[in-house]
């Protein structure tokens, strides 16, 4: 299946043999456990694992709520609250959902952090990275439709507000806004459509993680050391790496316990906590919520969005409005990240080796929360003003720094192998010999 | 192509270059014919398009008043102004209006001057959409910098004739399609 060398899969004789003459299923399922992963990866790796749950979480808990949920001007708002009130366990189920929305996110973000400090777009990972910012964008957008279904004010002028993005594209704007609308404005058509896809796009996520699986197992994992593992032969890769099951299974196990036990505490002791009460009131087109804003996993692009205003001299000299500018802003800092693997000039894939850039890295995620936090605040007074150096940062990270000091940077020696990092860090001499009797507790079996 | 299908040497097109083409074309239009109805049935249904007049009757506006109607789904401010806001709009140099067209769609020419904005210039009856030409949100009236709407999404500020004049809001306030049927009543669309 990869390029990995790996033992090769023989069925036993009688039935998972007649099957895997027909199907080769049981070679698939012995690849996938037995995968060699890195031995040196660390408790940043375990986001991935944390999403596929997830992902399965949110579509099984979305199947059984659209088992009661309807959709109408006034059905969906009731529904809802029928969900709440009257269904066994209802209130549970639409908490767990709209808590594992956040949850979702917050492993992404996790995800996709760790994924920028080890260089794990790098190549040949490009294709693997790039399926991954497909993943997020189409979550975001399954993430924004769920959030129109409960048909709240927050619903309600959330959809207008994000629809009306479009409207700002040149020419065809308003046609595609009303195609989107299916109406004069936001409306009934509006939600039912939203609801449809949010059925659809989840399963679109699925197939495109069966993709990101797929290249992954292909080219490998990566490891902290940003130092490939060997593949010349069957023996060296067992030196440099561990079976995924049941090493990198029973971690990814343990951190998923972790991170639920937070997840079902928000779930039962702060169910509300990351919504918004505006939500709580139905939709009414009339009158806009006094201060609205998106779920905290938008608000480092929705203070993007804000963030270019018409008095900025950079609009004075562009060809078109500060609304345009806005939403390509916002766009255009989702679609940069595609291109990261081949803005990073850098001939070392880990920032562990990278001295200068590590700062900067560390600054990028500093500027993800502050972009996060004033995104939230009003559009007034000293926010825009730090939204927009926060944006600009955004910007000048990737296009400048990224390119720049790849090329000025000079690295850190980093370790001849995985084995080799893994041998130093655990006190184990080369061949295997051990210093003492802790470090063979250390080395896993072979 | 030629050299994989055609009878002939190779180079030359011959007739299964011309139908592999033929066919391919083909396919491509009923491709395109068969997509269509499927990005079609999103655009508004007869029923949404039907809904496209009103009546208000607006005798029991004070001067000073708003009244907000909905129209296409959508909030309409029928206003009328006091003297102060007339006097506030007319004496606004066009030159400071960041969009300087009426938006109006029975002027859809004319300069923003206020009397381009008004339903009749003799009367003092303001009639625009209340939806906030940046993103969509309903603008609060008699708040903002210049004493008219003020948009609480995004700080969009429009003055007392509806014209945008501070904020990410690209264009003025537009104006629907309206006329006096007789003393009290206005007729949107």
């Amino acid at each position: 299946m990869g390029n990995i060398p790996q033992e090769h899969y023989e069925p036993k004789p009688g039935a998972a043999s007649w099957v895997e003459e027909r199907l080769p299923i049981g070679g698939l399922i012995s690849h996938l456990q037995n995968f060699p992963t890195p031995k040196n990866l660390n408790y940043a790796y375990v986001f991935g694992g944390i999403l596929v749950l997830f992902l399965v979480i949110q579509i099984v808990t979305g199947i059984v709520l659209s088992m009661h949920y309807q959709v109408g001007d006034e059905a969906s708002f009731r529904s809802v609250e029928h969900i709440m009130r009257d269904v066994n366990g209802g209130w549970l189920l639409r908490y767990a959902h709209a808590n594992g929305a956040s949850f979702f996110f917050i492993a992404v973000y996790a995800h996709i952090f760790r994924g920028l400090y080890y260089g794990s777009y790098k190549a040949p990972r490009e294709l693997l990275w790039i399926i991954g910012v497909l993943i997020y964008v189409v979550m975001m957008a399954t993430a924004f439709m769920g959030y129109v279904l409960p048909w709240g004010q927050m619903s309600f002028w959330g959809a207008k507000v994000i629809t009306s993005l479009f409207g700002a594209i040149p020419l065809v704007g308003d046609s595609l806004t009303t195609w989107l609308w299916g109406g004069p404005a936001v409306g009934e058509a509006t939600l039912n459509r939203m609801f449809s896809l949010h059925y659809l796009l989840p399963f679109v996520i699925a197939g495109l993680t069966v993709l990101h699986i797929w290249a992954l197992h292909h080219v490998g994992n990566t490891n902290p050391t940003g130092v490939e593992i060997r593949k010349d032969s069957i023996e060296n890769v067992k030196k440099d790496t561990v079976p995924f099951t049941p090493y990198i299974a029973i971690k990814d196990l343990y951190a998923i316990v972790i991170f639920l036990i937070l997840f079902v505490a928000f779930t039962f002791f702060a169910p509300n906590y990351l919504g918004h009460p505006d939500n709580y009131i139905e939709a009414n087109p009339l009158v806009t919520p006094a201060h609205i804003v998106p779920e905290w996993y938008f608000l480092p692009f929705y203070a993007i969005l804000r963030a270019i205003t018409d008095d900025l001299w950079i609009m004075m000299i562009m060809p078109f409005t500060a609304k345009l500018g806005g939403v390509l802003a916002m766009f255009g800092a989702i679609a940069v990240l595609a291109f990261v693997p081949w803005l990073d000039t850098s001939r070392v894939r880990s920032t562990t080796y990278r001295p200068i850039y590590r700062w900067w890295f560390l600054l990028l995620v500093i500027d993800f929360f502050v972009l996060m936090w004033v995104g939230g605040k009003p559009a007034e007074g000293i926010y825009p003003i730090i939204a927009l150096i926060a944006t600009a940062y955004w910007f000048i990270h990737f296009l400048i720094v990224l390119p720049v000091v790849g090329l000025i940077e000079k690295p850190l020696a980093r370790p001849e192998t995985v084995e080799a990092a893994f041998n130093e860090k655990h006190g184990i001499k080369p061949g295997g010999d051990k210093t003492d009797a802790e470090a063979s507790a250390l080395q896993p079996a072979e | 192509m030629a050299h994989t299908h055609g009878t002939g040497d190779g180079n030359e097109p011959d007739r299964r270059d011309v139908l592999f083409l033929a066919t391919g074309a083909m396919g491509a239009v009923g491709l395109a014919a068969t997509v269509w109805p499927l990005i079609d049935q999103m655009n508004p249904s007869a029923t949404e398009r039907a809904l496209s007049s009103i009546d208000v009757d607006v005798s029991a506006i004070e001067v000073g008043q708003q009244v907000t109607v909905t129209f296409l789904k959508s909030p309409v401010f029928i206003r009328r102004l006091t003297d102060e806001e007339k006097a506030a709009a007319e004496e606004t140099p066009l030159g400071d209006l960041k969009d300087q067209n009426a938006q109006n769609a029975l002027h859809p020419d004319d300069t923003a001057t206020l009397k381009h904005r008004l339903v009749d210039p003799e009367r003092d009856f303001l009639v625009m959409s209340g939806v906030c030409t940046h993103l969509g949100c309903v603008p609060v009236g008699e708040a903002g910098d210049f004493g008219g709407w003020f948009c609480p999404c995004h700080g969009s500020h429009y003055d007392t004739a509806g014209r945008i004049r501070k904020g990410p809001a690209p264009t003025n306030l537009p104006i629907p399609v309206a006329r006096f049927l007789d003393e009290n009543t206005l007729k949107l669309g």
